[in-house]
């Protein structure tokens, strides 16, 4: 018995939910960052749920300096091409074509990332023009609205990438969920208070108040390097994860970033980060925030 | 050991302040498990609590002895498929399904049900569903679509649905699976049996009748 004449009426690309919806996909996943088709190879059979083509890792960008721009379009169809998973890559903040050139390639998602040098210092990309979803970076709850404000389908944490040092990245997750689980006790008055204090869009202070959480998927991202970072990501609230320089830059990177992906998965199970933790080799070296001066923190990049 | 002993913990999507207030299944509701691995869970449990099934999460083989049923969610497929034999779930899924566990797939959970892929590079599947799928076959993430389209056996008019990265069905193998919609002549929504599979993602709509009807199926306890 088939079907007799059913069609699909009034398909529509580019929308919201079309956008949010393939985040809500990479849920509970680790998406890897890659810089060769190789790489990317090795991630997806260690099974990352999407790659982020970029030229150089944030821990190199960091090492080499100069301007960080979006990747030579030869190397993302490369890795287009390698890959069935999505391929996600970053456009600097405010950096339009960038993304306009990205969309092009077929990428299906697009950073607007801090870790590329800024093209704008006031305006980020208006997103809503796009029917590629972007995801932003956030380092607290009224950033991560403004950038959903101007048509973000995800938000990762920014942390503090490159330097394999998680600290930065606990203190956006617990600043956005602390900031949300606040907004949750005040009446409505006080919520247009919070509006200004956040400087976001009271609807969606609003929203976060009612349903206790961001209105799209929020992973975490910069500094994760081991299975036990990103378990405990996942504990704090996060839906999945980004590891950038953590394992290209680890002495094992297969191994590594199998691990990662069975801890992100079985962030509440001790015994499996355990297990999955055992005999990775050297992880990569890292940064202490502390003495890292302020001009080269990432974080602080986009407003 | 019966599934409703498993502890309900925090799960990815379901942050911060917790889950929504849901109805509470009757002592009779069919315990309804949701492959929890990867992917969109949260969604799923919602939508099979709001049709009153008794819905768990799976991530173990113990877990999986408990359900009476099982959604394989979207997600990505080839980390599912990795994760299910890395966690030595593939085999007692396979056995389940082949003793009769009715399972819904939905986007890569129809890809993990088919019996074969129409791509070079291997992958884990779980299979038992007598088609060929073709991942990703609408095109890429800009070509992701909603959409009403109209299911066979579902009542009061389409169905609200999005296609994320789709795969579709492009050869039917057996005799036994019905069409029950098609876009572009590719079906999108097949059934053989207790084994149901939608090329869409019926559960980030709030439109909750394929589940529904799938849980309607399910034999009572």
């Amino acid at each position: 018995m088939n079907a007799a004449d059913p069609h699909a009426t009034d398909p529509r690309t580019g929308t919201s939910r079309v956008k949010r919806g393939l985040a809500d996909m990479l849920k509970g996943g680790v998406i890897m960052d890659v810089v060769t088709p190789e790489q990317a190879r090795i991630a997806e059979e260690a099974g990352a749920v999407a790659v982020m083509a970029l030229e150089r890792v944030p821990a190199d960008i960091r090492a080499q300096g100069g301007v960080a721009r979006m990747s030579d379009p030869d190397m993302i169809d490369g890795i287009v091409e390698t890959v069935s998973i999505p391929v996600m890559a970053k456009a600097r903040i405010g950096h339009f074509v960038e993304a306009q050139v990205l969309a092009s390639l077929g990428v299906d998602y697009i950073d607007e990332s801090e870790v590329l040098t800024p093209a704008d210092e006031a305006h980020h990309i208006d997103k809503w023009r796009f029917d590629v979803p972007f995801v932003c970076g956030a380092t607290n709850l009224g950033e991560a609205l403004r950038r959903l404000a101007e048509g973000a389908a995800m938000i990762r944490s920014k942390g503090e990438a490159g330097t394999g040092n998680v600290v930065e990245a606990t203190r956006h997750m617990r600043a956005i969920a602390g900031e949300i689980r606040r907004l949750a006790t005040m009446d409505e008055t006080e919520l247009y208070a919070a509006a200004k204090e956040h400087r976001a869009p009271v609807e969606l202070v609003r929203e976060c108040a009612e349903t206790g959480r961001l209105p799209v998927v929020l992973f975490t991202a910069g500094g994760i390097a081991t299975p036990a970072d990103a378990a405990m990501m996942m504990q704090l609230g996060a839906d999945g994860v980004f590891v950038g320089s953590g394992i290209f830059k680890s002495g094992n990177p297969e191994q590594r970033a199998r691990a990662i992906v069975e801890a992100t998965t079985h962030f509440e199970d001790p015994g499996v980060v355990a297990k999955v933790s055992r005999g990775l080799g050297e992880a990569m070296v890292g940064i202490n925030l502390d003495t890292l001066p302020e001009d080269e923190k990432y974080a602080a990049r986009g407003w | 050991m019966s599934a409703s002993f498993v502890p309900e913990r925090w799960i990815p999507g379901e942050r911060l302040t917790g889950a929504p207030v849901v109805p509470r299944p009757g002592p009779d509701a069919p315990v309804v498990g949701v492959l929890s691995l990867q992917g969109d869970v949260i969604e799923h449990l919602r939508v099979l609590r709001r049709v009153g099934a008794h819905a768990v999460q799976v991530k173990s083989a113990p877990q999986l002895e408990g359900v009476d049923a099982l959604v394989l969610p979207g997600g990505e497929s080839t980390t599912i498929g990795k994760l299910l034999v890395r966690f030595d779930l593939l085999s007692p899924l396979q056995a389940r399904i082949a003793d009769g566990l009715p399972v819904l797939g939905t986007c890569a959970g129809m890809i993990l049900l088919s019996d074969e892929l129409d791509q070079v590079e291997e992958q884990p599947l779980v299979g038992g569903l007598r088609v060929r799928t073709r991942r990703n076959a609408f095109g890429r993430q800009q070509d992701s679509f909603d959409a009403r389209i109209e299911v066979m056996g579902i009542d009061g008019g389409p169905m609200d649905v999005a296609f994320i990265r789709a795969p579709r069905v492009v050869a039917v193998l057996d005799p036994t699976v019905e069409v029950l919609a098609r876009v572009e002549d590719a079906p999108v929504v097949v059934r053989q049996g207790a084994i149901w599979a939608t090329a869409f993602h019926p559960e980030v709509t709030g439109d909750d009748r394929l589940h529904a009807a799938f849980v309607a199926t399910v034999p009572p306890r």
